[in-house]
């Protein structure tokens, strides 16, 4: 029996392994046939002609990512010293599921709400279409929200009570205290908090491709409309074939890279706790 | 300050004669407003903070509200028939299909997770070198975004097998990108198995496995559930990993390799067709009271592990 728990346990090793290789072995050669550079800083996404450059992409996805960071991350840090520091009890215990329930609700229902909420609104102040980088960050600033403030606020309740009680006795206000003493102690996990989002943001595809507008062209201002490296792979990969296909997997892979590099940045920043 | 421990004022009442308890260290707004007068950048602070939250709970109100407000009048009938047309765009099939698509995942998962959860906290070494390869794929696993894992799955089951797109496909893709939350919970769980439980079962003779299956797993069932009932929850909103792996395809599957398609990809496939924002709103319902549905168990699971401890 031991051996069928053993084998069990191999089974995420095996299918890592097996993603890698898929994902690798399929992407890698059209690189080379493209040409590294050519793919990765080409400007030109053009697929009937034979041009492969995903720079446009990766632009995309690095934009929306920062939109969401900037508005997300000030919120849901904010949200987070007030659940742990702040919150009347009652308010709590309404509170808290309610984060549950935004962080379980599916991307899909995201990318229906910025499709009726937030593209309205926008085309209404903007005078444009509504989709682009503003409507995808503030979208995806609201997804990564739940993340980010559970993640923070466990990190700041699990600073010792001595930091804040310390704090006030020296004069600090409740506030001063928090901020000073509090939060500070508690920076890494918040920064654990806000890379999980960034990975989260960086990869979300279906709630992007409804509000970003997804064309593949470097954006002129944060109203032009983006394709991000997701959407590309789900836009195209129904019905492309030959080296498109390959290229498609490319893009998959250097977004594999991106989420490799988060994961790594964060596994070192949780074992520096 | 009043006095501490007054007696109630007015007529003799059995009932109201508690004593009334000022606390002498709480302030009231009035105290509280004059502190702040003073300390004006620790009011913006404590108005930043408040901010933040009231546009939390805001966000939370207008997506749930504005959904259910549009969606609920728009849930008909002819949505819950048994075939789909491009007439009445019924969900009920994809209703079926995730229903369908979550047992079968949780079948292949759960099993596979316990074990995994089993090896690493009951027999593993410490410092084994596959315990350190299972913590490193599995948290690479749990980072992984669900477009990467729909494209392994379209080359591995749709390409490289020659499947296409099938039902099967699907729930192997969704399996493995589940693992990792029921690894993870149910792991958690047997940790939390206090150490005194196995020393009983084994002063008593029992053997290692004996003790494993009808001591430890036993008392880790809430933590195993509460695992079971993330991975529904990530199972039935996904879109992405099941786009290429189980397609689109608007019916029931008749075996296991047809082509299916759950609700969120039926949600998916209404709003990329463009020509059912009605339909889209009331799925959109649908899809979210079932995420309530879930959230309210795992919170009850949540409670209950709580309280056993």
């Amino acid at each position: 029996m031991k051996f069928v728990f053993i084998a069990a346990a191999c089974v995420s090793v095996f299918s890592t392994v097996l993603i890698c290789f898929f994902i690798f072995v399929n992407g890698l050669p059209a690189i080379g046939e493209i040409g590294i550079f050519k793919f990765l800083l080409g400007t030109h996404w053009r697929p009937s002609n034979g041009v492969y450059g995903i720079f446009p992409m990766i632009v995309g996805s690095v934009y929306v990512t920062a939109g969401a960071v900037i508005v997300g991350v000030p919120a849901g840090v904010l949200c987070a010293v007030f659940m742990a520091r702040f919150c009347p009890k009652r308010l709590y215990s309404l509170m808290k599921p309610a984060i549950g329930l935004l962080a379980g609700i599916p991307s899909i229902v995201y990318g229906f709400f910025g499709l009726v909420v937030i593209v309205p609104v926008v085309q209404e102040i903007f005078g444009t279409n509504g989709k682009g980088i503003l409507t995808a960050s503030l979208l995806l600033g609201i997804m990564i929200l739940p993340t980010i403030i559970s993640v923070s606020e466990d990190a700041i309740r699990s600073v010792p009570e001595s930091y804040y009680e310390g704090a006030l006795s020296l004069g600090d206000t409740h506030e001063q205290a928090v901020f000073r003493a509090v939060v500070p102690a508690a920076k890494s996990g918040i920064l654990a908090g806000i890379i999980l989002g960034v990975g989260r943001a960086i990869g979300e595809t279906m709630a992007v491709i409804i509000v970003a507008g997804n064309q593949a062209v470097i954006p002129e201002s944060i109203l032009s409309g983006v394709r991000t490296m997701t959407s590309n792979i789900v836009m195209e990969m129904g019905y492309a074939s030959g080296l498109h296909r390959q290229a498609l997997i490319a893009t998959g892979v250097v977004l594999f890279v991106f989420i490799l590099f988060i994961n790594l940045s964060f596994s070192a920043i949780k074992k520096e706790r | 300050m009043e006095a501490i421990g007054k007696l109630p004022d007015g007529n003799f009442e059995p009932e109201k004669q508690a004593l009334v308890i000022t606390p002498v260290n709480r302030l009231t707004l009035k105290q509280r407003a004059a502190a702040y007068k003073n300390r004006p950048f620790s009011f913006f602070l404590l108005g930043l903070v408040t901010l933040a939250a009231a546009a939390t709970i805001l966000v939370f109100l207008l997506l749930i509200g504005y959904i259910f407000a549009k969606g609920v009048p728009n849930i008909k009938p002819e949505l819950f028939a048994w075939e789909y047309s491009t007439e009445n765009v019924s969900m009920l099939p994809s209703i079926i299909n995730t229903f369908l698509m979550t047992f079968a995942t949780l079948m292949l998962a759960v099993p596979i997770g316990v074990f995994s959860a089993v090896y690493l906290v009951e027999y593993a070494k410490r410092g084994s070198r596959l315990v350190s390869a299972v913590r490193i794929t599995t948290e690479t696993l749990a980072g992984i975004p669900s477009i990467v894992y729909g494209l392994f799955g379209y080359l591995m089951f749709a390409s490289a097998l020659k499947w296409g797109y099938t039902f099967i496909g699907g729930v192997l893709t969704l399996t493995i990108m589940v693992l990792p939350t029921m690894m993870r919970t149910t792991e958690e769980a047997l940790k939390a198995v206090p150490d005194s439980f196995r020393e009983g079962s084994f002063g008593l003779g029992a053997g290692k496995l004996r003790t494993v299956f009808s001591i430890v797993l036993p008392s880790a069932v809430p933590g195993i559930f509460s695992g079971v009932v993330l991975s529904t929850g990530r199972i039935v909103g996904e879109t992405a990993a099941l786009i290429f792996t189980a397609g689109t395809k608007a019916a029931v599957p008749k075996d296991i390799f047809s082509s299916t398609r759950t609700l969120a990809v039926h949600m998916y496939s209404l709003l990329s067709e463009g020509l059912y924002i009605n339909q889209a709103y009331a799925t959109a319902v649908v899809i979210l009271v079932m995420v309530i549905a879930i959230n309210a168990v795992s919170s009850y699971l949540a409670g209950m592990i709580v309280k056993k401890h």
